[in-house]
């Protein structure tokens, strides 16, 4: 047979997505806490994200123990970053999540598909049943973020140092339609110790990107020992500044601080780059700053004490 | 060998697919705005310049970064944009082939990369810098298209395919001089087609890129010696046109590939696949089999018997006529 030229599935511009459809019930919640926070005081603020986050936390543990496969420990680091990003700062449309002005977040640390399924799934991207099918034989959600199945995916991450490429690429790209949106790329600090990165913190420093920001989920652990141990990655904001950017450092745990630091006017024709300073496994004081939680899998009991702990 | 006094010896005008490739991405750019390019400090080798002329802003050179630009090229697709990423095949293919892998051909980015000045275009400047592997490692990339251009017609037809079809493709766009091989009448490109052109009956020499040319040449030598062979440009290796070859397979009955490339994993394999699946008959994969000497590229392609005469030599190899 002759190879047909629809061999390639055609990629419409934005998603290519058939079996994860939205769930309009949860994007009504969700535009509705949308709604709220905008108009909520600082306090019922931080109480509205904590109890977003809280609700990711549980689910990722329980998808994780479900699935006997996962990141529990950076699940559970970057789950304050995203809450405060989905709940408060992200303009995307979870019914169509292709929407060429939308704002674009790259989850760089794909190996923490998780969290980000969980978030995408309480903003109605698709329904929060189909958690429970992650990593299971033809599931879309797949242990790490794939483009092709996953709403609200951008790009597919897995292998480290991927996503701040793609971000620049998506800020050069956007600014050069003339579009405001914003692209926000979370990376691992581990991570950090790929060289794309830097190749692409120049290139974004460079060229001046006022709409990119940088979130690094920095918890000091990677896959087999903290990073200061393996591959020393401080003075970190130094590094950022001197490659054209500026740098903040926040409590990564503290919503209003997130909030605070992705919402700021940035200084002109610079980048931001947000270190947000994070407990790995945080919430679940048997996992807590613990590297062996890098990709171990909670077993019942475990889990049943997870839950009971971020109640 | 009597073959061997028409070596290389031809009158034909030659051009480098480079210009081709230049000249119509400027008129794709200018019929749409959302063609880009991005390239790695590669303006000059990637014969960018008319297009920097005209469209400053729409060129995005990342410097020496190619992790980078093959990201940068990803992103700019998910802006919305079609970005052509242009580089030296060898770096682009080998430092961002995970990038490739997973931003552009798994994301189904639409992203075109193009490779140029590929195989032993480099000449001296040694295998550092011949891209020989480019066809084996993205070859093996699913849902990546692999196309290899034979003549500037080629390139204009395969690049303007490219542009209107929505997700990724390589492009290798040669740099070695070429002469026209493209036959009046029928497209230039067709995605997943190969092209017969000369009929034969005893064999077939399946080429790509710049070996067609000399495949052509190759099957006048062999007219001489009474031997038909059949010649086909390959110009989509991935994913190959299969039907194509099985009926060289069973018509012609041998088969000889051809290309500026280590066949392992790169034509050469993409057809004895096929053939050894369908139809298993005697083959002989020509190309490059070893990190080169130093030379010049049309040393390189004698050294490697990549000529007119060494395609013909193993036509008559394959057909056990080499020692009659």
């Amino acid at each position: 047979m002759r190879p047909s030229p629809t061999t390639i599935t055609a990629a419409p511009p934005g998603h290519d997505v058939t079996d994860l459809l939205p769930d309009h019930d949860a994007i009504a919640e969700w535009r509705g806490l949308r709604e709220r926070l905008a108009r909520a005081d600082r306090d019922a603020a931080a109480a509205a994200l904590a109890a977003l986050a809280g609700g990711i936390r549980r689910t990722v543990i329980s998808t994780i123990a479900g699935a006997g496969l996962g990141h529990a420990g950076g699940d559970l680091s970057v789950t304050d970053i995203l809450a405060t990003l989905y709940g408060a700062v992200l303009r995307v449309d979870p019914a169509d999540p292709g929407w060429p002005d939308r704002d674009r977040l790259v989850l760089s640390k794909g190996h923490c598909s998780v969290a980000l399924y969980t978030t995408l799934s309480t903003c109605g991207f698709f329904p929060a049943e189909r958690l429970s099918t992650f990593a299971a034989p033809m599931s879309p959600l797949n242990g790490h973020p794939s483009r092709r199945s996953v709403p609200g995916v951008e790009t597919s991450t897995g292998p480290l140092g991927h996503g701040l490429p793609v971000g620049v690429g998506i800020a050069v790209g956007l600014r050069l339609r003339g579009s405001a949106a914003r692209t926000v790329v979370v990376l691992g600090d581990g991570e950090l110790q790929e060289g794309s990165n830097w190749e692409a913190a120049m290139t974004a420093g460079h060229r001046g990107l006022t709409s990119l920001t940088a979130v690094i989920d920095r918890n000091g652990l990677q896959q087999g020992a903290r990073t200061s141990a393996t591959n020393e990655l401080e003075p970190l904001a130094d590094k950022w500044r001197a490659f054209g950017w500026e740098a903040v450092e926040v409590d990564g745990h503290d919503h209003l601080a997130l909030l605070d630091a992705l919402t700021a006017p940035h200084d002109a024709g610079r980048p931001r780059c947000v270190i947000a300073r994070t407990v790995k496994g945080r919430g679940v004081s048997f996992m807590e700053d613990r590297v062996e939680w890098h990709h171990k899998v909670p077993d019942a009991e475990q889990a049943r004490s997870a839950l009971e702990e971020l109640r | 060998m009597i073959l061997r006094q028409t070596r290389e010896e031809t009158h034909e005008e030659t051009y480098d697919c480079r210009d081709a490739f230049a000249d119509e991405l400027v008129r794709l750019a200018r019929a749409d705005s959302r063609v880009v390019a991005v390239c790695n400090d590669s303006v000059g080798s990637s014969k960018l310049g008319a297009f920097a002329a005209e469209f400053p802003d729409r060129l995005v050179n990342v410097g020496i970064a190619e992790q980078d630009m093959v990201g940068i090229g990803a992103g700019l697709a998910n802006a919305g944009l079609v970005p052509f990423v242009c580089g030296a095949a060898t770096f682009l293919t080998a430092r961002a082939l995970e990038q490739i892998k997973a931003d552009v051909a798994y994301s189904l980015a639409n992203v075109k990369l193009c490779g140029m000045s590929p195989g032993l275009a480099y000449g001296a400047l040694g295998p550092t810098h011949h891209s020989t592997e480019d066809l084996s490692w993205l070859r093996a990339i699913a849902d990546l298209p692999v196309v290899v251009p034979a003549d500037p017609a080629q390139t204009r037809a395969a690049i303007r395919w490219a542009a209107e079809t929505e997700g990724p493709v390589f492009l290798r766009i040669g740099r070695f001089p070429v002469p026209d091989v493209s036959p009046p009448g029928v497209p230039a490109f067709t995605y997943g087609r190969a092209v017969r052109l000369r009929e034969g009956v005893d064999a077939t020499v399946v080429a790509t890129g710049t070996m067609v040319s000399r495949a052509m040449r190759a099957a006048a030598l062999l007219e001489e010696r009474g031997v038909q062979a059949r010649v086909v440009n390959v110009s989509t290796i991935s994913p190959l046109d299969r039907e194509e070859i099985v009926a060289a397979a069973r018509q012609t009955g041998a088969v000889v590939t051809a290309e500026e490339a280590v066949p392992t994993g790169g034509l050469g394999a993409a057809v004895a696949e096929v053939v050894l699946e369908t139809r298993p008959v005697p083959m002989r994969l020509l190309g490059t089999r070893a990190f080169a000497p130093t030379g010049e590229p049309g040393f390189l392609l004698e050294h490697f018997g990549l000529t007119a005469d060494g395609i013909a030599r193993a036509v008559l190899e394959v057909l056990g006529l080499d020692h009659v």
